[in-house]
């Protein structure tokens, strides 16, 4: 923020480059710019010819955009990587048993480590998943965990993701550009591999399959190819071999799940959906849904299907919830948290609500069911009059918001049409959940493109970087 | 396979060919105008043209005079035209996009590529030469498609519906192409033979890439009668109905399913008439006559088509 000066993931305080980045440093140094300007407008068209873009809502129909691509990686060394590693499976597993808890004998509300109304009235809750026994009691088979890192170095979690998180096609794609650019960077780097993230994907899905299926049929369930997420749907189902499938494919016979092929109907026993849960089952949750399949629930509380992630996980993800994630790890792990949160001020908390109001241009608002960086407040470069306007908001309904200091993201060198300068980023790396709790090493790293901007959605003008774990 | 998969399949592979047949058409068209004739002739060639490919009203509404200007606006650019190469172009990418799991990554690229740079193109005024060199394009464009399925495809279900697409589209287009000569002569009543009429005979073979094999095949004088036989007929010319029918036959037995029986036999049926079919029968129907009932047919095998694998039957 104004007047701190960020961590900069290349440089250390003295202006020296610290040794993780100094292969590419000084590869940088000696590649001629004009070299570079090439390989980055062949990026482009590269993304371009294999369509690599998403639709934009809100514009012309079937608009599509490309995230902007950069070329310069995001390095994290491998003692640093293992601790972000162990630290963010330590989470999704507390998650994950915080779920379960929720949906049968919520020990922790009787515990009184997390207000009850706080999980019973919120909107992500689910009634309809009390009492259901899901394979192996994993209900976010697939978390994307937003990590920031602040001022003096340290790593923070940002955000969960245990609904539908998406990003990881760029994760993979930018390997695979960054690959096709510039293979002598990979010969002088030992970069850990991210590739097989399909497969694991794959078998941590099958692994999950209702009991007795011998070898589950797995499909992916997607909205349609007007889905800003299409490319990644298509992209996924096609890398594991599977099915992508929409609702109109499916229907519910008998209480299993079917899509109709061109042999007839074929059984699925593993639905990976990329749909939100309001729209999986138009006889239990929205009546107008046109993307859901008519009885899913039903067979799913059979037992029949799997569904992954499981409906209801965004009683975890929520933001109202995730100031007592730390409290989660503790009451079912026994262990202390190995990442941190980011100081949150809850509204609804009087006090917090005081505190909040008084230092709000200080501060980052969020509305607690807000994504994509809509309906949020950054305190510090708003206006007075954005100020006074959130602030009313605030007061009509506290609970609503939270709030939290505003973070100095770290910062990493990035192409911009001025040259090469530092822009804020995060990290969003994928845990699996299912047999085992497994990730691959890496995740998507999203920047921040416009000078000072701390927003890296993509729907916001954020690009994306290949993200290198080194393995020694 | 999904049904739906299928449909999107076999769709993109119908559109491909249909902008390149549509190509090809209007090249024949073209090259027929540069001869020297009245006006009046090569209006009656766009007419026909039109009229073959059933867009004559909807053309007249939006343009109204027939010229080569307008015909060529109308057939190759304009977007407001559910059949032009510009909307076949795009409606094969929109249906790839949406399978694209199930095309290889090759496959999505030249397809997405064809889009983008017609897109470019669509957006620049062409001159007549640059209008020939842009029937070329789509024509390469086809034959890299068609390649890269061939080279790159598992031989599953997937590639069957794309084949079967294929060959029940340039069936259809063959016998367009073959028709609009009729159109163009006949009503006429003039001469089988004149200097015209053979110019007018080998532009259409060229259309087909015929122009050789007539050539190799027959050694002899351009007759309508041998260039009929050659496209209707003749087992061994790729874009002959014969040919194509037999194709649909084998890619439809390699996906027949329960329901599709009666489909697979009237694809026999007519495939087994082309085979032991004389040209002379078909003379003595008359060619207009015989090849619109071959439309006929055609039409109904892709709606059974349809029906048995594409649309979703298992309610």
């Amino acid at each position: 923020m104004p007047g701190v000066k960020p961590y900069d993931e290349m440089h250390a305080e003295d202006g020296s480059v610290r040794e993780h980045y100094r292969a590419f440093a000084s590869w940088l140094a000696r590649t001629p710019s004009d070299r570079v300007a090439q390989k980055r407008a062949e990026a482009d068209s590269l993304f371009h010819r294999v369509g690599i873009t998403f639709a934009v809502y809100g514009e012309e129909a079937g608009t599509e955009r490309l995230i902007p691509f950069d070329i310069v990686p995001r390095i994290i060394p491998a003692r640093e990587w293992q601790q972000l590693a162990a630290g963010l499976k330590q989470r999704v597993r507390a998650l994950n048993a915080f779920i379960a808890d929720i949906y049968h004998g919520q020990e922790i509300l009787a515990a009184g480590r997390i207000p009850a109304e706080e999980v019973l009235t919120n909107g992500h809750y689910r009634p309809e998943m009390q009492g259901i026994d899901v394979p192996g009691s994993i209900y976010a088979h697939i978390a994307g965990i937003d990590v920031v890192r602040a001022g003096a170095g340290e790593f923070y979690v940002l955000e969960d993701n245990l609904r539908v998180p998406s990003g990881v096609s760029y994760m993979l794609e930018d390997r695979r550009m960054m690959m096709r650019l510039f293979p002598e960077l990979f010969a002088r780097h030992s970069v850990a591999p991210v590739e097989h993230y399909p497969d694991l994907l794959l078998e941590n899905l099958r692994s999950v399959a209702p009991p007795g299926v011998i070898d589950p049929t797995v499909a992916l369930l997607t909205p349609g190819a007007c889905n800003s997420a299409y490319f990644e749907h298509a992209f996924l189902a096609q890398q594991m071999g599977i099915e992508l499938v929409e609702g109109q494919d499916l229907y519910i016979e008998d209480e299993f799940l079917y899509m109709r092929t061109t042999r007839g109907p074929q059984r699925v026993d593993v639905i990976y959906r990329r749909i939100d849960d309001d729209f999986l089952d138009p006889l239990v949750f929205r009546p107008d849904s046109m993307l859901g399949i008519p009885g899913l629930l039903t067979a799913y509380r059979s037992g029949h299907v799997t569904v992954a992630n499981a409906i209801g996980t965004g009683v975890a993800d929520d933001k109202s919830i995730y100031p007592y994630v730390p409290e989660m790890v503790r009451f079912y792990l026994g262990e202390e948290p190995i990442l941190a949160n980011v100081p949150t001020y809850v509204l609804r908390r009087k006090e917090d609500l005081d505190y909040t109001l008084a230092h709000l241009s200080e501060l980052v608002v969020k509305e607690v069911h807000g994504a994509g960086g809509y309906g949020m407040l950054i305190g510090p470069t708003a206006s007075r009059a954005q100020i006074e306007q959130f602030r009313e908001r605030i007061v009509r309904s506290p609970e609503k918001y939270i709030a939290q200091p505003t973070l100095t993201l770290s910062a990493c060198p990035t192409f911009v049409e001025a040259g090469v300068a530092p822009r804020h980023l995060d990290l969003r790396p994928f845990v699996l959940s299912g047999k085992d709790v497994t990730m691959v090493p890496g995740g998507l790293t999203r920047v921040a493109l416009c000078e000072g901007s701390l927003v890296v959605n993509s729907s916001q003008g954020g690009g994306t970087k290949d993200t290198w774990v080194l393995e020694t | 396979m999904l049904s739906r998969t299928a449909d999107h399949l076999y769709w993109m592979a119908r559109y491909t060919e249909r902008a390149e047949n549509l190509a090809r058409m209007l090249e024949v068209n073209s090259r027929m105008s540069l001869l020297p004739q009245g006006a009046e002739i090569v209006e009656q060639g766009w007419v026909a043209t039109l009229t073959i490919i059933g867009l004559l009203d909807a053309f007249r509404q939006r343009y109204g005079a027939v010229t080569p200007t307008n015909a060529i606006a109308f057939l190759v650019f304009d977007r407001d035209n559910p059949q032009s190469i510009y909307s076949c172009v795009r409606a094969a990418r929109e249906n790839a996009r949406a399978v694209r799991g199930t095309l290889t990554s090759e496959i999505w690229e030249t397809i997405n590529g064809t889009w983008l740079d017609m897109r470019v193109a669509g957006m620049r005024s062409s001159s007549d030469a640059e209008v020939g060199n842009f029937f070329d394009w789509v024509k390469h464009r086809a034959h890299l498609t068609r390649g890269v399925i061939q080279g790159t495809m598992l031989r599953d279900e997937a590639w069957h519906f794309a084949w079967l697409g294929t060959y029940l589209e340039r069936s259809d287009s063959t016998a367009r192409i073959l028709d609009v000569k009729y159109h163009l002569l006949l009503p006429r009543g003039e001469k089988v033979g004149g200097a015209a009429d053979y110019y007018q005979w080998s532009a259409l073979l060229h259309s087909v890439s015929a122009f050789e094999i007539y050539r190799r095949v027959y050694r002899d004088l351009i007759t309508p009668r041998r260039v009929a036989e050659l496209l209707v007929l003749r087992d061994d010319m790729p874009r002959s109905i014969r040919r194509c029918m037999s194709q649909v036959h084998t890619h439809l037995m390699a996906v027949r399913n329960a329901h599709s029986a009666e489909t697979e036999r009237r694809a026999g049926e007519l495939q087994a008439s082309l085979h032991f079919g004389r040209i002379e029968d078909i003379f003595d129907i008359g060619l207009h006559e015989y090849l619109m009932q071959f439309m006929g047919r055609t039409r109904d095998l892709g709606e059974r088509v349809s029906r048995d694998f594409l649309v979703s039957a298992a309610d």
